[in-house]
């Protein structure tokens, strides 16, 4: 985890009017796994598949491992894809599938063989090599594409949104498979999906995307935990977004009330962003907090309670596992260090800020 | 459900007039000489010299012509299944747009054109070039047939083509093939279905046709087709001709199961 392997530079790409990427900049790290997440038509599709050699940016660079790719097509990139709906080979078995690649580079028989074998155990679906892809599970094509695109001993592989069409239990059950295959490969992946939830279990990096920007990097915690604005604190888990004045380091006035907390460096009296994730809010009795509120609506979830309280015309959010029934009067209080501050947008387009790295 | 069945009803009684009983009419017919007796004779019809030269000019002609349509439209099914849809729909347009057009009435043209006195020869004539002998030749039989019968190749590729998907072929490329390699192991290969169902549209009515040797061949050139016609028409012996058409059917049912081999999932029928 440590060399620079991709490093993607000024990379713009626009269809028609329409611009998807503009002016990004991202490098990826060996042996990484990377997630590209963010709504539909945040450009993260088009970024993989840009890396992938399938799209050409209109400007920019992708220097892969010191080399200039940009116009490499995709059969000489040392990278492989998984694509999204498997693109598996309907007329092939799935040992032709997978030797498919083999084949073309000439290898011979025997190592085609081996290879074969190696990856079918690999995903566990040994013994499927004549099977054709039809008669295949969903998840299994799955598999099978992820087979055939590591026995080319890919440097870097690239995932599209590969567990999208997979129901919710298959879906966790692959999240633990790709982690696994990831350590016994040893090799980079890239992974795309909108599925904020998919995106923390997995990867050691998470950049968010918006409309073509990169809104944030940085690893599942830091995300989760410390989002740079709105947008990354909205799409990432529930949370509620306050407008709040920062009074001085440390201090913050929302809701009506000052409030004790551990961000510094915002000024004096500055106009700021705060958010609270839903499960920090400690409801208590009325005297106990800082400020008082009423529950308004109470769903019960399984893991916990969702609630949404009242307090000062605010609508929180609030996730506990006690219960307060509906028109209960309770007090309010917030750990210091659960409230992130963070700058306003500065201008209109508040979604999709640009942001330094 | 019993109210349901009873619509059936009308498509039941369509297939057994204006099919299964005609069908059955010829079997009788070529299975029967004039006296109602039953017989061999018409079917061993096909072995005098005449009429085994007219299968084997139609075999040839057709096949020819079946060849010529695959090479000319595989191309531009192609084309057209890599344009959007909006581009698609007006070149389709084109392609069809002949075949609302009277199929006697476009096989007159292509007479009017390749006739001795006709446009082409007077084009040459123009340009003090030699006559040529266009009309009555089996080039221009397969013209004929080319000319009518190319869009039904054209549509059954283009639909099973244009079905790839993209990530399939992409995928092919992330896997190291180049172009050719993509195109010989898996587009071509998944286009087969379109192929088989392009090949019988194009050979049976070429296989059966008779109006298009008889416009431009003129009376020398008897394909299977003619011979079948004449026997109906001028010899007025439905026995013989019936017997004929069997014949001719054998040759289609067998290409028929070609197709059930080869278009198991009947992608490549669905025009």
């Amino acid at each position: 985890m440590s060399n620079k392997l991709i490093d993607i530079v000024n990379i713009t790409k626009s269809f028609g009017e329409n611009v998807v990427l503009d002016e990004l900049n991202l490098y990826i790290r060996e042996n990484e796994f990377l997630t590209l997440l963010g709504p539909s038509g945040c450009g993260k599709t088009t970024l993989l598949r840009i890396l992938g050699g399938f799209e050409t940016p209109n400007s920019g660079d992708i220097i892969f491992d010191g080399k200039n790719i940009n116009n490499l097509p995709p059969n000489k990139r040392q990278l492989n894809t998984v694509f999204q709906k498997y693109a598996l080979f309907s007329h092939m078995s799935i040992a032709e599938n997978i030797a498919f690649g083999l084949k073309i580079k000439g290898k011979t028989k025997g190592y085609i063989q081996d290879k074969i074998h190696y990856a079918l155990k690999l995903v566990n679906l040994e013994g499927y090599e004549d099977r054709t892809p039809d008669s295949l599970s969903g998840g299994q094509q799955q598999r099978i594409a992820i087979a055939r695109a590591i026995v080319n001993e890919p440097k870097v592989l690239l995932l599209d949104e590969p567990l999208g069409a997979l129901d919710l239990k298959l879906r966790q059950d692959m999240q633990y498979e790709l982690i696994r295959l990831k350590n016994e490969l040893g090799i980079t992946f890239v992974y795309v999906t909108h599925d904020q939830e998919e995106a923390l279990t997995m990867s050691d990096t998470i950049v968010v995307m918006n409309q073509g920007y990169i809104q944030q990097i940085g690893t599942p915690e830091d995300i989760y935990n410390e989002p740079q604005n709105a947008f990354v604190a909205d799409f990432i888990g529930d949370s509620n977004i306050l407008p709040a004045t920062m009074v001085e380091d440390k201090v913050v006035k929302m809701l009506g009330a000052t409030w004790q907390c551990v961000d510094v460096g915002f000024g004096r009296n500055k106009p700021v962003d705060a958010v609270i994730r839903p499960e920090d809010i400690d409801l208590v009795k009325p005297e106990e907090g800082i400020i008082e509120g009423v529950v308004t609506h109470l769903i019960f979830k399984g893991v916990h309670y969702e609630m949404e309280v009242l307090a000062n015309n605010y609508e929180l959010l609030v996730h506990s596992t006690d219960m307060f029934p509906v028109g209960t009067e309770v007090g309010i209080k917030v750990d210091p260090f659960d409230i992130q501050i963070m700058k306003k947008p500065e201008s209109e387009d508040a979604e999709a800020v640009g942001i330094e790295e | 459900m019993k109210n349901r069945k009873l619509l059936t009803g009308p498509y039941l009684f369509w297939a057994a007039s204006f099919i299964i009983i005609p069908l059955l009419m010829i079997v009788y017919y070529g299975m029967t000489d004039k006296e109602g007796h039953f017989t061999f004779m018409n079917l061993a019809r096909i072995t005098t010299p005449e009429n085994l030269k007219a299968l084997g000019l139609a075999l040839l002609l057709s096949f020819i012509s079946t060849l010529i349509c695959l090479i000319l439209a595989y191309p531009l099914a192609m084309i057209l299944s890599e344009k959007s849809v909006n581009q698609t729909s007006f070149i389709v347009l084109i392609f069809i747009l002949p075949m609302w057009m009277n199929f006697l009435l476009r096989t007159l043209a292509w007479q009017n054109l390749l006739e001795k006195n006709g446009i082409i020869n007077m084009i040459l004539e123009f340009f003090h070039l030699p006559d040529q002998t266009l009309i009555n030749t089996p080039y221009a039989i397969v013209l004929g047939m080319v000319y009518n019968f190319l869009p039904f190749m054209v549509l059954p590729i283009y639909n099973v083509l244009s079905k790839i998907d993209k990530d399939v072929i992409f995928a092919a490329r992330d896997l190291g093939a180049n172009n050719m390699q993509t195109f010989s192991k898996i587009i071509f290969p998944l286009s087969i279905p379109g192929i088989i169902s392009g090949i019988t549209m194009v050979f049976v009515p070429s296989l059966t046709t008779f109006v298009i040797s008889d416009l431009l061949g003129g009376s020398k050139i008897l394909l299977i087709g003619n011979v079948i016609e004449q026997e109906f028409k001028q010899g007025s012996n439905w026995n013989v001709g019936s017997g004929l058409s069997l014949v001719l059917m054998i040759f289609i049912i067998a290409s028929m199961a070609l197709i059930a081999k080869y278009d198991k999932d009947g992608e490549g029928t669905a025009f």
